[in-house]
């Protein structure tokens, strides 16, 4: 039967792997290709791109990133961070990536994500949410307050929207999204765990695969994910970069607990 | 030193299929065309595609190769990859039912919704990720790969062949399809060769060596 992924990501500042915590502190983890390299040769099921870099000037450098790692990692790359026009997913497309991962851009034209579904085929569009748990509003009693919900962010966490997540994963879908990337935004760099509950909630209203992303600490929090989490695939980034842990053992420690993944 | 052409018709990633092939074999040229002269000049040809198959088919008649490819499958290696399988059958569900190549006898239908695995989970759509490729003949492309090697799938349909020796292995998701079909020069495979690693690379290098 089909494997369950991991997809370690790899955020990209002007050419060199960073990682932050909680979108803020960045600390520098070496060279994009080399270490995609390093993370296909221990067994990982995908690589993940986002490219954090802030100004257009370096785009440029992206691209020459993703050549230089489709020319040498023969596994499924995607690719985000700035995608906002059907001529920015040709050119990574172009570059060797095989999907793109789009945030913002859905948010403010949800018709992008259509076009770029027809243009490209849903397989190679992944829309990109950001949730953060909305806080009942103090005026709503107990029982209106309800189950869970959660709010969509843009721009690396930093703008709300008043979207609710659950409604937009599903809207993605029916325009086109080939694959859901979640990322909570109370976990991403807490190394706490996944939020569970908002990682079932996506991926029971979807038909689509779902990437649980946010707040990995340790290899039983990659299993929670798929586990309870209900999660397809499980996207990480620090517990990889700095070696405390190898795709290898993650797989291991996963297929420990009866999850199938590709050894 | 041999050549390898990919058929460029605008549908999908070329440059990764053309990067697999020149590194699984160094020493072929790897041409990307949709020039009938240089795809009949290639000794082997690959036919790649993602996307829906309506526009696939609509984009081999604007370029006037639909008689090529049934040449060009019958007289030298011909690999089709993904969309490039499909589209080989005689007719495809997608896109309310569209007419296919008729290369290979049979259809191309969607998985059906709801299904779910052995503990009940609903499995999504697409067939997205890495699964077992179980060998149903031997076959020189399958040369030193192991038998139930994963490779990465992305696809809502799959072939449904009419002749069941035309199967060269099969995957399940949850019941067994046809993953890998073969006929005379031409073989056909839905997962992605140029993004399965060492064991993608290894059919790749394996088909770049075939001498049906």
């Amino acid at each position: 039967m089909l494997a369950k992924r991991i997809i370690p990501c790899l955020d990209v500042d002007n050419g060199r792997v960073v990682k932050g915590v909680k979108f803020v502190e960045i600390r520098d983890a070496g060279d994009p290709v080399e270490i995609a390299r390093r993370y296909d040769l221990e067994g990982a099921d995908e690589l993940t791109f986002l490219d954090i870099t802030a100004s257009s000037d370096n785009r440029a450098t992206m691209v020459h990133v993703v050549e230089r790692v489709a020319g040498e990692v023969f596994i499924p790359l995607t690719v985000g961070g700035g995608i906002r026009t059907l001529e920015d997913i040709r050119r990574m497309l172009n570059a060797g990536a095989d999907k793109v991962s789009i945030n913002t851009a859905a948010v403010f034209n949800p018709e992008f994500v259509r076009e770029a579904a027809e243009k490209f085929g849903s397989q190679c569009i992944v829309v990109a949410i950001d949730a953060k748990k909305a806080t009942p509003h103090p005026a709503l009693s107990q029982g209106e307050r309800g189950s869970s919900c959660w709010e969509i962010f843009t721009h690396g966490g930093r703008k709300p929207t008043g979207l609710d997540a659950v409604e937009w994963a599903r809207k993605m879908v029916d325009y086109g999204a080939g694959e859901i990337l979640l990322t909570s935004m109370d976990r991403d760099g807490t190394r706490v765990g996944f939020d569970l509950e908002l990682t079932r909630a996506i991926s029971e209203a979807v038909s689509v695969p779902v990437i649980a992303s946010g707040g990995v600490g340790n290899l039983q929090h990659l299993a929670d994910g798929i586990i309870d989490g209900k999660a397809d695939a499980v996207l990480a980034a620090s517990i990889f970069h700095f070696a405390e842990y190898t795709i290898r053992e993650a797989k291991e420690h996963m297929a420990s607990k009866g999850i199938e993944v590709r050894l | 030193m041999s050549t390898v052409a990919v058929i460029d018709y605008g549908m999908g990633n070329l440059h990764s299929i053309g990067k697999a092939l020149q590194h699984a074999d160094p020493q072929t040229r790897v041409v990307v065309s949709s020039d009938p002269g240089q795809l009949r000049e290639a000794d082997r040809v690959v036919f790649p595609g993602v996307g829906a198959i309506r526009d696939c088919m609509a984009a081999l008649r604007n370029l006037d190769l639909i008689p090529l490819l049934a040449e060009l499958s019958a007289s030298k290696p011909f690999l089709g990859v993904c969309l490039g399988m499909q589209a080989l059958l005689g007719e495809s569900e997608e896109n309310d039912g569209v007419s296919c190549l008729g290369l290979l006898p049979g259809r191309v239908v969607r998985f059906a919704e709801d299904l779910r695995d052995g503990d009940g989970q609903i499995l999504k759509i697409p067939h997205m990720g890495w699964n077992r490729v179980h060998q149903t003949s031997t076959h020189p492309l399958w040369e030193g790969i192991p038998q139930d090697s994963r490779f990465y799938f992305v696809h809502s349909y799959y072939a449904s062949p009419t002749l069941p020796g035309q199967i060269a292995a099969t995957t399940e998701y949850p019941v067994p399809f046809a993953s890998a079909l073969s006929m005379g020069k031409l073989f056909a495979v839905q997962f992605h060769p140029e993004k399965s690693q060492a064991a993608g690379l290894k059919l790749l290098a394996n088909f770049l060596q075939w001498n049906p």
